[in-house]
């Protein structure tokens, strides 16, 4: 059952919400020249009918609340609903911006015990809490290694990238102009550590690197990876995506990371709101902290203060101090946790993904030798010759009630299958999904064509996004309007 | 489990770490329970001081509003709130309706042809804006005409300075390097800006025409798309979504459908299944990061869907004829507070010729006196914009005071009662 669009449902002439007058002499005097001449074409619908809608809407979507999503490299865990209260307060959620610090020393401390607790996990000596999300922060860490660079008279115009790493990092190192030089990967899925050796020169500013990688891989070499990069004068870059692998089990700081950025909606248990807020915090060693964006949070004594005056900064990377928010949530949810339970959830976060991946063989190639860290990639590349794909399978889960793993991604590992369990998971779920992955094989082999026809149990069937791209419709216009909006 | 692994602890499985990295114990209190959690978090919320919306004059981008109890009800759905990007079409037919029409809400607010899923907050989305144009006209240089809110310029330089191209302030700055003119409307001190001028100005040089916007305005203003913006941006937050000591809030970008590959970030389009059946899918992915790597537009990928959620409920609740409500309100209050304060002795118009929306400067003696004793009635009072223009002698005894649905005349009355107070 498919919902028509607001604007579809919208009927002409209904009678506003009832909302205040102005009760006050001034009249509407704008002039003409600044006036809106034809209203914008918004819908016009009842409260009841609003909520109908959107309630339909929520209906239509799978979460994490409700059912199982592996999806690799997004750290699906439970959300707790205490956070949700809690960043809802009056005391956070009704504070301006541009409050004085006096009024605000409660959200002050609260930012400046946050960055604490991150430097613990991590092994930083500062961290920014302004970045917005993953990619948002990548850039902001780019930004400051460039900056640390030039401030020593140096150019440094490459920035190395392992070819199995997320498409964030190639972006966010052409965003600050840099150009990307790919790493190869090993056969056994690891950094190429002599391909690394061959690109490193005066003229690589950093290496970013996600450890575990995207193949759920501790990177062992990483040791002498920080080592080489260092001895070049580059910096090397922490990806945080896959800090669920190693919270209280080892630090990006200890393993010789100058820079680190985490994403508080994986790994510090922020719900993802189908594509954000999130929140992407930035932590350096000593030598980078001149460099951070300002202001930063400081303490002096019981007081808390915003320093603006940091002159070598590179500046801001977002109005005001980050996605406040979600640093609530993911706050309360470290206090929750504490150190031990951080350290306790990754632990159950390797053994959740390693009992899948022993649950999956036989099912799926599993083209990299175990165990894996956090989670790992499947290959369905042995339902191929029967005509199936990887793509065929995440459908096939969908009507099993499942969400899917991230399919072909990393772009190095053929029909690729990443599936990211998490520590919330009970082993029932485990098996559940597990054994719905074997049914699916069998069908795959015994009935291609029907894999091939799935999902049929959700609203819509496998939608032809081929001519969506082709022909792209971008919004709903009004029948009969002119003007095509297709671009 | 561990048994299935047949392994005697998870211990065992951490075979790849360098015994010299493991870490014996992390270094951070033990955990609580819900209720300590609770506590803590409620003891740091009581130290900070939440004034009544109504009693709140303070703006400078971000405001209080009137939010309808329908947005939260919606945004505080699961099936919303804890799904991830729509990477599965067909399981996330919500997500991409709502994102789809949101794009529709925004293109329509802008009156121009295309909006994105949404971007972090105005200041990264004017930053998104830049680069779009710089890399549209193959340029090197943005010009800044008129009161940006500081915060954005700050992070536009910011940008500029890692991407390779240069901020220059002033229409006289414009010249054949231009990839872009930016303008905000209203502008950083509620003025009122001609931007038919100043997009005609950057078109006669083929550069374009990008504009910050302030979306209730809209209600009212003449909207970017009519007033020959190329491309818009704008802060969402006054669309259902509460302050939040600064965030999370919503950027969006709208732009001529010449400009829609250029577009940063996640955009829904409509697709059909086999039985012709209607949907929602991610498109023109060719843009972004996951494809495109290196190559991609921007390298955005998590953005702020659930706010923008929170938007689209907001502007379907008011319609077309509350959102003019809205802003009328919003307009004629904020004049007659204007004119009742610039009438006190020792207050006077900041820019007395020119027309405001919502916001205004006043200029007054006594800054911080006046302020606190604001304060002390429960009154949180303009904002002195003096710490952003230290070279600005004229700005130095400058408030900026804004006046919203929220601000009713009794509260109208207690602000100028006060600040008449010898």
């Amino acid at each position: 059952m498919t919902e028509p669009l607001s604007f579809e449902k919208s009927r002409a002439g209904l009678a506003p919400p009832r909302l205040p007058e102005a009760e006050v002499e001034a009249p509407d005097d704008l002039p003409e020249r600044w006036r809106r001449r034809n209203p914008p074409r918004l819908p016009q619908l009842s409260e009841p009918e609003i909520l109908r809608h959107y309630h339909r809407l929520a209906s239509m979507n799978y979460s994490a609340a409700e059912r199982f999503y592996p999806l690799g490299s997004c750290t699906m865990k439970y959300n707790p609903v205490l956070n949700e209260q809690l960043a809802r307060l009056p005391g956070f959620a009704e504070l301006h911006p541009y409050q004085d610090e006096e009024t605000v020393q409660g959200a002050l401390e609260l930012l400046w015990q946050l960055e604490r607790a991150l430097c613990a996990v991590t092994g930083m000596d500062r961290m920014t809490l302004q970045p917005a999300a993953g990619a948002h922060g990548e850039w902001t860490a780019l930004r400051i290694v460039q900056a640390y660079h030039r401030a020593r008279g140096e150019e440094r115009d490459q920035v190395l990238v392992p070819d199995s790493a997320h498409g964030t990092n190639p972006a966010s190192a052409a965003l600050c102009g840099f150009t990307v030089v790919e790493v190869r990967s090993s056969a056994e899925g690891r950094v190429d550590v002599a391909d690394l050796r061959g690109k490193l020169s005066g003229r690589v500013a950093a290496l970013m690197l996600t450890n575990p990688n995207t193949l759920g891989l501790f990177e062992r070499d990483i040791l002498e990876i920080a080592e080489l990069v260092h001895g070049v004068g580059a910096k090397l870059y922490y990806d945080g995506a896959n800090l669920n692998a190693l919270m209280g089990i080892c630090r990006p700081g200890d393993m010789g990371f100058d820079a680190v950025h985490l994403n508080l909606h994986k790994t510090f248990a922020t719900p993802h709101g189908g594509g954000g807020p999130g929140a992407g915090p930035v932590g350096v060693r000593r030598e980078l902290v001149p460099f951070l964006p300002r202001p930063t949070v400081e303490r002096d004594g019981d007081r808390f203060f915003l320093d603006h005056d940091r002159p070598a900064s590179i500046g801001r990377v977002r109005s005001f101090y980050g996605n406040f928010g979600v640093l609530v949530r993911a706050f309360a949810y470290i206090v929750a946790m504490g150190g031990d339970g951080l350290a306790q959830a990754s632990l159950d976060a390797v053994l959740a993904a390693n009992y899948l991946r022993r649950r999956l063989e036989g099912a799926l190639d599993l083209p990299h030798p175990g165990p894996c860290m956090h989670e790992f990639v499947a290959s369905a590349r042995n339902l191929t010759p029967h005509g199936v794909r990887a793509v065929d399978l995440a459908k096939g889960l969908l009507d099993l009630g499942f969400y899917a793993p991230t399919v072909y991604f990393p772009l190095i590992v053929p029909e690729a299958v990443m599936i990211e369990p998490t520590e919330t998971e009970t082993r029932a779920t485990l098996d559940a999904f597990a054994d719905a992955v074997h049914e699916l094989v069998r069908t795959a082999q015994a009935r291609p064509d029907d894999l091939r026809s799935r999902p049929l149990r959700l609203p819509v069937g496998r939608l032809d996004e081929v001519a969506a791209a082709r022909r792209p419709v971008l919004r709903w216009m009004p029948a009969g309007s002119e003007g095509d909006p297709r671009p | 489990m561990l048994r299935a692994l047949g392994v005697g602890s998870v211990e065992d499985l951490l075979v790849d770490l360098p015994p010299a990295v493991r870490l014996d114990r992390l270094d951070l209190p033990p955990g609580s329970s819900e209720l300590e959690t609770a506590a803590c978090l409620r003891r740091l919320a009581a130290r900070n001081r939440v004034y009544e919306d109504r009693l709140c004059f303070r703006g400078g981008g971000v405001y209080r509003r009137f939010i309808p109890a329908a947005v939260q009800a919606v945004i505080s759905r699961p099936e919303f709130a804890t799904a991830y990007t729509p990477y599965q079409a067909e399981a996330s037919q919500g997500t991409l309706q709502a994102i789809f029409e949101f794009q529709t809400l925004i293109a329509e607010l802008t009156a121009l042809d295309v909006a994105n899923a949404s971007l972090y907050d105005g200041a990264t989305a004017l930053a998104e804006a830049a680069m779009m144009a710089v890399v549209h006209t193959g340029r090197s240089q943005v010009v800044v005409e008129g009161y940006l809110h500081p915060e954005y310029e700050e992070v536009l330089r910011c940008y500029a300075a890692g991407r390779g191209f240069v901020i220059r302030a002033g229409l006289e700055a414009v010249g054949e390097d231009t990839a872009a003119v930016v303008v905000q409307q209203p502008n950083f001190l509620g003025l009122l800006e001609d931007v038919e001028e100043v997009a005609g100005l950057a078109h006669r040089w083929g550069a374009l025409a990008v504009v910050c916007v302030d979306p209730i305005s809209l209600g009212l203003l003449a909207p970017p798309g009519e007033c020959g913006a190329d491309i818009a941006v704008g802060e969402g937050q006054q669309l259902g979504l509460p302050p939040s000591f600064g965030g999370p809030h919503l950027g969006f970008v709208a732009c001529r459908r010449e400009l829609v590959r250029r577009l940063p970030g996640r955009l829904v389009g409509q697709a059909f299944d086999a039985q012709g059946r209607r949907g929602f899918v991610l498109t023109l992915t060719a843009r972004e990061q996951h494809i495109r790597r290196e190559r991609a537009t921007s390298n955005i990928c998590t953005n702020h869907s659930l706010c923008a959620l929170a938007a689209s409920v907001y502007l379907t609740y008011l319609g077309p004829e509350g959102l003019r409500r809205v802003a009328e309100v919003s307009f004629r209050r904020a004049h007659a507070l204007a004119e009742r304060l610039w009438a006190l002795p020792g207050v006077e118009a900041a820019f007395p010729a020119r027309p405001f929306f919502n916001e205004f400067p006043v200029r007054m003696f006594h800054v911080e006196q006046r302020l606190r004793r604001l304060g002390e009635a429960g009154i949180l009072g303009g904002l002195p914009v003096a710490r952003w223009y230290p070279d600005r002698p004229e700005l130095r005894d400058v408030v900026l005071f804004c006046c919203t649905e929220v601000n009713d005349p009794a509260a109208l009355d207690l602000l100028v009662e006060v600040m008449g107070r010898a």
